[in-house]
């Protein structure tokens, strides 16, 4: 593969930056919890299973979702935790199904576990309702073929990493990352694209995320 | 005064061209900050850092004081206990007073800004001049559990804002304006935060006559009741019971707190039949504060209530186990048992005191993770960051907003 090979359109790096929007909105026990998830817009469904990454970046693998954090730490309901932390957010095209799942794992968790209805969260400890709100700004960087690619992945921030491959695929509702599909559209590589899909990126901390990609677009070029 | 490129090493070089492209948006706009104090507390302190810096950035920014006298500030200071939660007495005169000072600052202040950024209550009647320009309130004060008296009273004010800001998500309650959560920051590169050498914390041991021939426990704050300076004392006596150590208990006051003399009179009382408690009253003095808490085997925070815990921040960034209390913005630097130990009590403090006493390298474990978190959230590059956003988001009501 010729690093080299000129792309069609040029890959112009975005970054992302995000304030937390406070709703007012809080849960004491599991009802008003399940109530507020299927109420609330999704930019705090969004915020809430997202935040982790970002906020706590230097832990790894698999930060836990603010919902299964919540349930195991504040009610002590660790198998709802766990069922919650364990969901496959990269399977869901979009806020609204991964909403729908969350929901339906804390259902079907009450209806085999009624008593859990009857726990209350110390006032300290209550859930409160954020939402993320993004500022997408582009960047100076563009990419006209993979060799220019790996050089602005090394440097640029990591929000932007962040961006192209969380943010516009769930929140954008764009089917892959930004980075698979200007490899496959644009470079014209579709296994190179693939391979890069194929990552679930919530396993892996933001910086070796970054690594990672590059180690596999450098591998192919090699 | 360090410039922004000398927070590259800190924080790289990536996050400071967010900051550059972020500042750029704000061009032509003229944001001004508001508040009651230029020295003491952590709102001056901040603003004292973070003015310079946004004008590097190109973001025109302007602090301006508002007056009072004595009465005015007694009555901020009752309202401040209340606002956390003090059963206060607070009489319609009291009321009449925060007015009528309201009322002279309104004729006397100039609200230039195109953003007006109004810190705490003590100026939240300026919004009274809201013209077509951007007003954002920033309450810097843990209102969980308000006084309802005078939180409904400040309400009046607070729903005629553009947007306001709560360092903690407790902190808020469903309202009819935006809310944001900024968490406040400290600044790695100045006196309070910097590097020191050995030789420059010994001398100031030397300086107060501190001894280093055992542990030293450490408790950084204003004489304040709710900083629990009692608390701390009893707390170090039943540590002492079972381990030699210091205590030293030191902070200055604010000038718009006339409660602090009295609290550290009666600190000295409780204090006076043990040699091995230091208790200082230091008027501002950066570089020293930050001699003492490098100096500290562990660092202690056992506020009753809190709008944040600054000192904690302090603590992990030189990777100082601490004790602190589960209350206001404290939880979100320390995660229990991971980034330091949460407590509640006296006597939950003097237990967690024991055990990092008793397990060196467990402490040690606690103020690394404690450092690491600090680093990624609670520095004033970040501050900054959110702060030029939140005036962007001024401008723009979406959720996803393209600049």
């Amino acid at each position: 593969m010729n690093a080299k090979i000129e792309a069609k359109t040029p890959f112009r790096f975005s970054t992302r930056l995000h304030l937390s929007e406070l709703t007012g909105l809080k849960a004491a026990n599991i009802m008003e919890l399940l109530d507020h998830i299927k109420t609330v817009s999704g930019s705090c469904i969004y915020h809430h299973t997202h935040r982790f990454l970002q906020q706590h970046q230097y832990l790894s693998p698999e930060p836990p979702n603010d919902f299964a954090y919540w349930v195991d730490n504040m009610l002590g309901e660790s198998v709802l935790g766990e069922n919650l932390a364990s969901i496959d957010v990269i399977s869901y095209p979009n806020i609204r199904s991964l909403r729908d799942k969350i929901v339906s794992v804390i259902e079907e968790y009450i209806s085999f576990n009624p008593e859990v209805k009857l726990k209350f969260a110390a006032k300290a400890d209550e859930f409160h309702f954020i939402k993320s709100v993004s500022f997408v700004v582009c960047t100076p960087y563009e990419a006209n073929n993979l060799w220019d690619f790996i050089e602005i992945l090394e440097k640029i921030t990591i929000n932007s990493i962040y961006y192209h491959v969380f943010e516009s695929r769930l929140r954008l509702e764009k089917e892959t990352s930004d980075f698979s599909n200007w490899i496959e559209n644009s470079i014209a590589d579709k296994e190179l694209a693939d391979k890069i899909s194929k990552i679930d990126p919530y396993t892996y901390t933001l910086e070796d995320l970054r690594r990672i990609i590059i180690e596999i677009i450098k591998k192919r070029i090699s | 005064m360090p410039n922004i490129k000398d927070y590259i090493p800190i924080v790289g070089q990536s996050e400071i061209d967010d900051l550059h492209l972020v500042a750029e948006k704000l061009s032509g706009k003229i944001v001004q900050h508001i508040n009651s104090t230029s020295v003491g507390g952590g709102v001056a302190e901040i603003l004292n850092r973070m003015v310079p810096i946004l004008n590097e950035l190109g973001v025109d920014t302007r602090w301006d004081l508002i007056k009072g006298g004595e009465q005015f500030f007694q009555v901020t200071k009752k309202f401040h206990n209340a606002l956390h939660g003090k059963n206060e007495e607070i009489t319609r005169k009291d009321f009449d007073i925060f007015i009528e000072t309201g009322n002279i600052n309104i004729d006397s202040v100039n609200t230039y800004g195109d953003i007006v950024f109004v810190h705490d209550p003590q100026p939240i009647m300026l919004i009274e001049k809201k013209a077509d320009n951007k007003w954002i309130w920033r309450c810097h004060i843990d209102v969980s559990n308000p006084m309802q008296a005078v939180w409904n009273f400040l309400m009046d004010y607070i729903v005629k804002y553009d947007s306001v800001v709560f360092s903690a998500p407790s902190f808020s309650s469903k309202l009819p304006v935006r809310q944001f959560l900024i968490a406040p920051s400290i600044d790695p590169l100045s006196d309070k935060n910097r590097e020191l050498s050995k030789h420059q914390i010994d001398s100031v041991l030397d300086k107060y006559q501190i001894p280093q021939d055992k542990p030293i426990i450490t408790q950084i704050s204003r004489f304040d009741r709710l900083k629990d300076p009692l608390g701390v004392i009893q707390a170090y006596k039943k540590v002492k019971k079972y381990i030699d150590c210091r205590l030293l208990l030191c902070g200055g006051g604010a000038s718009d707190d006339p409660e602090g003399i009295q609290v550290y009179l009666d600190v000295m009382e409780q204090a006076k039949s043990d040699s091995d408690i230091h208790v200082l009253l230091l008027q501002q003095n950066d570089l020293e504060i930050n001699a003492l808490q490098r100096a500290s085997t562990i660092i202690l925070q056992k506020s009753l209530k809190e709008g944040f815990g600054l000192t904690v921040a302090e603590a992990l960034w030189k990777k100082k186990p601490v004790v602190a209390s589960n209350v206001g913005g404290i939880p979100l630097q320390i995660t229990h048992k991971y980034s330091g130990l949460l407590c509640h009590s006296v006597d939950g403090a003097a237990f967690a005191i024991k055990q990092l006493l008793n397990s060196p390298s467990y402490a040690k474990k606690l103020g690394e993770n404690g450092y690491e978190h600090i680093k990624n959230n609670f520095l004033i590059t970040r501050h900054i960051k959110d702060y030029m956003l939140l005036f962007l988001s001024l401008y723009h009501h979406e959720d996803v907003v393209y600049l």
